[in-house]
């Protein structure tokens, strides 16, 4: 496209009261030489947004600049497709910020216009890359509860899908139950059967749906819309159905296949706690101590009697919390236990004659589930009693005793009861490929010798997707989350790590059935949301309007692979020299890897390296001078320093504020370029991480924090004093105190005193 | 055709936002009608979020910025729902616009208010302080435009704002209309209301001063909130050093609302946080009944909280709250359940943790929408092409709505696709 540019300059919002528009306007005309600068008493009215359209129509103007309020409002008004329109925020930032006609003023509103004429200068319009032969398969790997109901979703909406399950069956742990709670009113009955025959039929017999049983993903290879996945099936196989792509796999026994796979449900679904950890309980001490999944299959079997000697249970006690919500076990509560044994207790009472008591810290039935809770309290044979449970004896008598401290009945007590049942908690099945590889990752850093005795000492666990990521072959773990492969955020839930896989059910959280049912409907639809996407050349979550694209110039890259060891999402691996290859329907474009690149080769068409460094080299910073710039997260940072303005209040008119994507994309030679040139001080402002992070990519700001590091150097170098540039995490709340630590900074930077490269 | 394209997204909370948002980056059109004056419903009341301690805000920015980026995406603010007619595949939805008073010209400079003489209690704060007739409802609202509250305009107002608005955007002609929208299918997300405690008459609220909702304290810590941000109490203004949380404050209750609420644990685990972090001197209690923090929040909440000497959990149903005519301090009056016997402490402040009842218990959207006994939807006898979201069937979280937000878009998309389908 050759560019034709214009610059619109609006004198509204006490933009005119405060700048001299004639000098902003030589900032366009003279010092950058636009052909067309207009200015309006009101840009975004319909005659000066006419204006704009006129030139564009009959000057053919389609590089626009447009100075004027911030780019978070009046983004209808200002839309100008296929054209390359950059919003320069000098209402917000400048007018409502900093006093009126000083000459700081009309130099902060003359930078900005300048660095966003650059950014037009330099960009270019995206064109999307799409790729070749994509699949709108969806592979959904667990056929569970979840895996089945995530399958039948996406088919239901018209998508193959490919489901695999490592058992001979599908079904999964509710294969195992005798009975579940009703859904909807929790009345009578307070047990329904499962029907999981009838959903097992109908995932088996849907056209759309291919099942691979007794099978595996060997191997996940490649991006969104075109994995190639590989799967291993030892089946001892039922006869082909009936012609058609849906139905059950035939292949022949230890057969592998390779399928072309769009985007991908993990569903594969959880173990319950090992409950030979909790011995203190009672569990392999005595054989009249179960689990809660031991008591399903003894209760589908018939009669509920006592493994030690065959009798029918007159009374039992439920021991909740058996792992869960324990620091030496799991630290979690694993949400379905209390109403597990709710449900468990209606299978005692089935015999009239028999009680059952339920021993729990708190009974969690939240929401309308309280009315299952009610049903038991209802029941005279069902008691329910909050205490400590300290420990299982030997009653002497053939029965047991459950010792309990805190109780309601007392401070020390012993139930005497003839079975017990503990209520063991939720292991998600990613939690073991996760801690061998975090331990893996931790032996690796101690050497080859030590990587290797660590493979040799440690039992391999059965990998889950078997990606063949440079990052690993599996969703990374995430800090706080015991192996759940949970996405971190509380407003997207399936704001994924590795772009293109959805976890589902119990893998991503402790959930029951009814809500993961729910979650694999959420689940199969970003993945159909993912392949739609990538067909289109758009980046999915966050950025989900974007069609640029990271473009490295690799003829530079030195395979010094920070950019592949340093991406939040693993969509870079490289070839045997170490040079980085983009599977660019993994990227989120973020520039995080634009950020890392020493060598400055990575560049979207409208955000790169040199694009920033430009924007930032031509601010002017005069002998008398003083000048900051803030690099801020464009989520975050931005619209809380765009707040600070809609509150008129007033950031030092030294600090030229630069949005990035992701504080991530934050390139240190920014920082070198800016203090060797005078610049007085840089602040990085990004978001809130660590455990808990607030960073929607990850690991932006830790990073930016982590080269931020290597700043000390930089500064070393120019013989400059560190103090000068400074990282801050904010949220965008913080509104209210950002331009109080943004002035403290700039009072510190004061103190130091001038940039001594000032007019070099 | 565009019709068998559409979702019409009753509510513009953040389910609604999220079952819109996400409809529309699938391909399809959506529509969302909203009562407020602004998008982000309860949650942009929300000072923080549990367990993370973010600020919503940061999510209602990103689905914001994702609306500015798709152009699918069309929304109706103060627009209420009238009447649906039609089956799945077409219907037809008669909506009320109420309005605005200020047209799509404004720029959000705030000279209307400034120049506004009347004032109105302010909802959004749940009328802890006032704005003018001419208000932006709070700054990062979106969309970012005033209002005008007619209805508390000084009946003899020369109407200053109109000469103060330099943009013509006010315009005092405008009326209430209502209009059609065709879409193929329905999602209802219009949210929850909070319990009115004052019809719980032993908690003390409209009578104590000094006892405040869970969703007042919110607004009350918030940085935009009355106070900026300050905690301190409605009857003097006093720094609040010694507060107790009143957990189940009408939940689990059937004189009030018989289920659990869900939410009410972890936002006063929440709140003591806020309180804390203000004051180090600070104490707090929770009384409670069952502590439910489930799924992962256990160690990273409720242990953090524990961790705190200073914050109290006590199990105890509270029986009686009291005001110390003098000092304005409250007594609370408990059955500890654990220890047996009572306990009476008194507080600088009250927070009774006020449960969640579903919006259509006392707004039905459409007369044939099938409700349980307590208001909820009863989702599984909706006519087909129409679902529900998070809060209108149960009380849930932020997360849980997000979360089935999401699956009913995918059910929406169903039988968005079945329907054209048919009709090829």
């Amino acid at each position: 496209m050759e560019k034709k540019f214009g610059v619109y300059i609006c004198k509204g919002c006490g933009i005119g009261e405060a700048i001299d528009i004639e000098k902003l306007s030589n900032v366009a005309t003279k010092d950058r030489k636009i052909p067309i600068c207009k200015i309006h008493d009101i840009m975004c009215s319909p005659e000066g947004v006419q204006l704009i359209k006129e030139d564009i129509a009959k000057e053919g103007v389609n590089t626009i600049t447009i100075a004027a309020c911030s780019p978070r409002v009046k983004y209808d008004v200002f839309d100008f497709p296929s054209t390359i329109t950059e919003r320069v925020n000098i209402r917000e930032f400048v007018a409502w910020m900093q006093e009126p006609n000083t000459e700081e003023t009309q130099s902060l509103a003359n930078d900005y216009l300048t660095m966003g004429i650059i950014r037009t200068q330099k960009g270019d319009l995206p064109e999307p890359n799409i790729l070749d032969n994509l699949s709108n398969t969806i592979l959904v790997i667990g056929g569970g509860i979840t895996g089945m109901t995530a399958a039948l979703e996406a088919a239901n909406a018209g998508y193959n899908v490919v489901l695999v399950e490592k058992e001979p069956q599908l079904g999964g742990f509710v294969n195992k139950l005798y009975k579940k709670i009703p859904t909807g009113e929790f009345k009578e009955p307070l047990i329904v059967d499962t029907d999981i025959d009838k959903m097992i039929k109908e995932v088996e017999s849907n056209p759309n749906i291919k099942v691979y049983k007794s099978a595996k993903v060997e191997k996940t290879d490649g991006q969104p819309g075109l994995y190639d996945v590989t799967i291993s099936s030892n089946p001892p196989s039922p006869p082909f159905p009936k012609g058609g792509q849906g139905g059950i796999n035939n292949s022949s026994p230890g057969s592998s296949e390779t399928l072309k796979i769009g985007a991908i449900v993990l569903a594969a679904g959880w173990k319950p706690y090992d409950a030979n950890k909790l011995q203190h309980l009672g569990y392999g001490r005595f054989k009249d101590v179960v689990t809660n999944i031991e008591f399903e299959e003894m209760a589908k079997r018939g009669k509920i009697v006592r493994p030690s000697d065959g009798k029918e249970v007159k009374k039992v006690a439920f021991i909740q919390c058996a792992g869960s919500r324990d620091p030496n076990h799991l630290p979690y509560c694993s949400s379905m236990c209390c109403v597990t044994s709710l449900k468990q207790a209606r299978y005692v009472r089935q015999n009239p004659e028999a009680t059952a008591m339920i021993l729990y810290k708190d009974i969690r039935t939240p929401g309308r589930l309280e009315y299952y809770y009610k049903e038991a309290q209802n029941d005279a044979g069902v008691m329910l009693t909050k205490g400590d449970v300290t420990g299982v004896i030997d009653a002497g008598n053939g029965n047991l005793f459950v010792e309990m401290d805190n109780s309601l009945l007392g401070e020390k007590v012993k139930v005497e009861t003839d079975l017990i049942v503990l209520a063991v908690g939720v292991v998600p099945a990613t939690r073991e490929p996760q801690e061998y590889l975090d331990g893996l990752t931790k032996a690796a850093a101690g050497g080859d010798d030590a990587k290797k005795a660590y493979i040799e000492s440690t039992p391999k666990p059965e990998f889950i997707l078997n990606l063949s990521y440079r990052q690993g072959p599996e969703i990374p773990s995430l800090e706080g989350a015991y192996g759940f492969a949970d996405s971190n955020f509380i407003c997207f839930q399936y704001e994924t790590r590795r772009t293109g896989i959805y976890a589902a059910g119990c893998v991503r959280q402790p959930m029951n059935m009814a809500e993961a049912q729910e979650d694999a409907a959420g689940a199969a639809f970003k993945a159909i949301q993912c392949v739609d996407h990538v067909s289109r050349g758009i980046a999915v979550h966050p950025r989900t309007w974007d069609l640029t694209f990271p473009d490295p110039l690799l003829i530079k890259c030195t395979a010094c692979k920070r950019c592949t060891e340093e991406c939040p999402f693993g969509a870079i691996d490289e070839d045997e020299k170490g040079i980085p290859y983009y599977k660019i329907n993994r990227c989120r474009r973020c520039g995080t890897c634009m950020g890392a690149c020493p060598e400055r080769i990575v560049s979207f068409k409208d955000y790169s390296v040199d694009i920033i460094g430009s924007m930032i080299k031509s601010i002017e910073s005069e002998e008398d001078e003083f000048r900051i710039i803030a690099l801020a997260c464009e989520n975050d940072a931005y619209p809380a320093l765009d707040t600070a303005g809609i509150n008129r209040r007033q950031i030092d008119p030294s600090v030229r504020i630069i949005p990035l994507r992701c504080l991530g994309g934050m390139n240190l030679v920014w920082v070198a370029d800016a203090l060797s040139k005078g610049i007085d001080g840089m602040l990085l402002l990004g978001c809130k991480f660590g455990e808990n992070y607030q960073c929607h990519f990850v690991k932006g700001s830790e990073l930016a924090d982590y080269r931020f590091g290597k700043v000390g150097e930089t500064l070393n170098r120019l013989q400059l004093e560190a103090e000068r540039v400074q990282m801050m995490q904010v949220a965008i709340s913080e509104y209210d105190k950002l331009p109080d630590m943004i002035n403290e900074f700039v009072e510190k930077v004061k103190e130091i005193g001038p940039n001594p490269f000032k007019g070099f | 055709m565009a019709e068998k394209k559409t979702v019409l997204v009753i509510g513009g909370g953040f389910s609604g936002l999220t079952a819109a948002v996400e409809a529309a980056e699938a391909g399809f059109d959506a529509v969302i009608v909203e009562k407020n004056p602004y998008l982000g419903g309860r949650v942009a009341q929300h000072n923080k979020y549990f367990w993370k301690l973010c600020p919503p805000t940061c999510g209602l920015e990103m689905n914001f910025k994702r609306i500015k980026n798709n152009g699918n995406v069309r929304f109706y603010t103060l627009a209420e729902v009238e009447d649906i007619k039609g089956e799945e595949g077409n219907f037809d939805v008669a909506v009320k616009v109420n309005p605005r008073y200020v047209n799509d010209k404004c720029v959000g400079c705030d000279a209307c208010a400034q120049a506004c003489p009347s004032y109105r209690d302010n909802e959004f704060n749940f009328g802890m302080d006032k704005t003018k007739a001419a208000y932006l409802p709070f700054e990062q609202a979106f969309p970012f435009q005033y209002v005008i509250d007619e209805k508390s305009c000084a009946p003899d107002c020369k109407k200053p704002c109109l000469d103060a608005c330099k943009y013509n955007a006010i315009d005092f002609n405008m009326k209430t209309e209502t209009i059609s929208i065709k879409a193929g299918a329905i999602v209802m997300a219009t949210g929850w209301n909070l319990y009115d405690v004052s019809k719980a008459d032993n908690l003390g609220f409209g009578v104590v001063k000094n006892v405040i909702t869970n969703m007042m304290m919110e607004r009350l810590s918030a940085p935009n909130g009355p106070t900026k941000g300050k905690i301190v109490r409605p009857s003097d203004g006093k720094e609040v050093k010694n507060i107790a949380f009143v957990q189940c404050a009408g939940s689990r209750d059937e004189n009030h609302l018989p289920y659990c609420s869900y939410i009410c644990c972890l936002a006063s685990l929440k709140q003591t946080t806020y309180v804390r972090e203000q004051y180090p001197d600070s104490k707090a209690q929770i009384f409670y009944i069952d502590l439910r923090t489930p799924g992962l929040y256990e160690h990273r909440f409720l242990w953090k909280v524990k961790d705190d000497t200073n914050v109290t959990l006590t199990k105890g149903k509270v029986a009686k709250i009291t005001e110390d005519p003098e000092t304005k301090d409250v007594i609370v009056e408990v059955e500890d359940i654990h220890a047996g016997g009572k306990i009476k402490a008194t507080f600088d402040m009250v927070v009774l943790a006020a449960g969640m009842v579903p919006s259509t218990r006392d707004s039905r959207i459409a007369a044939d929408i099938p409700l349980t006994e307590e208001g909820f939807v009863n989702a599984p006898t909706l006519k087909k092409g129409i679902y529900a979201v998070g809060t209108l069937k149960s009380p849930v979280d932020v997360a849980r709505s997000a979360q089935d937000a999401t699956g009913v878009v995918m059910k929406s998309i169903q039988s968005l696709k079945s329907q054209s389908l048919k009709r090829r």
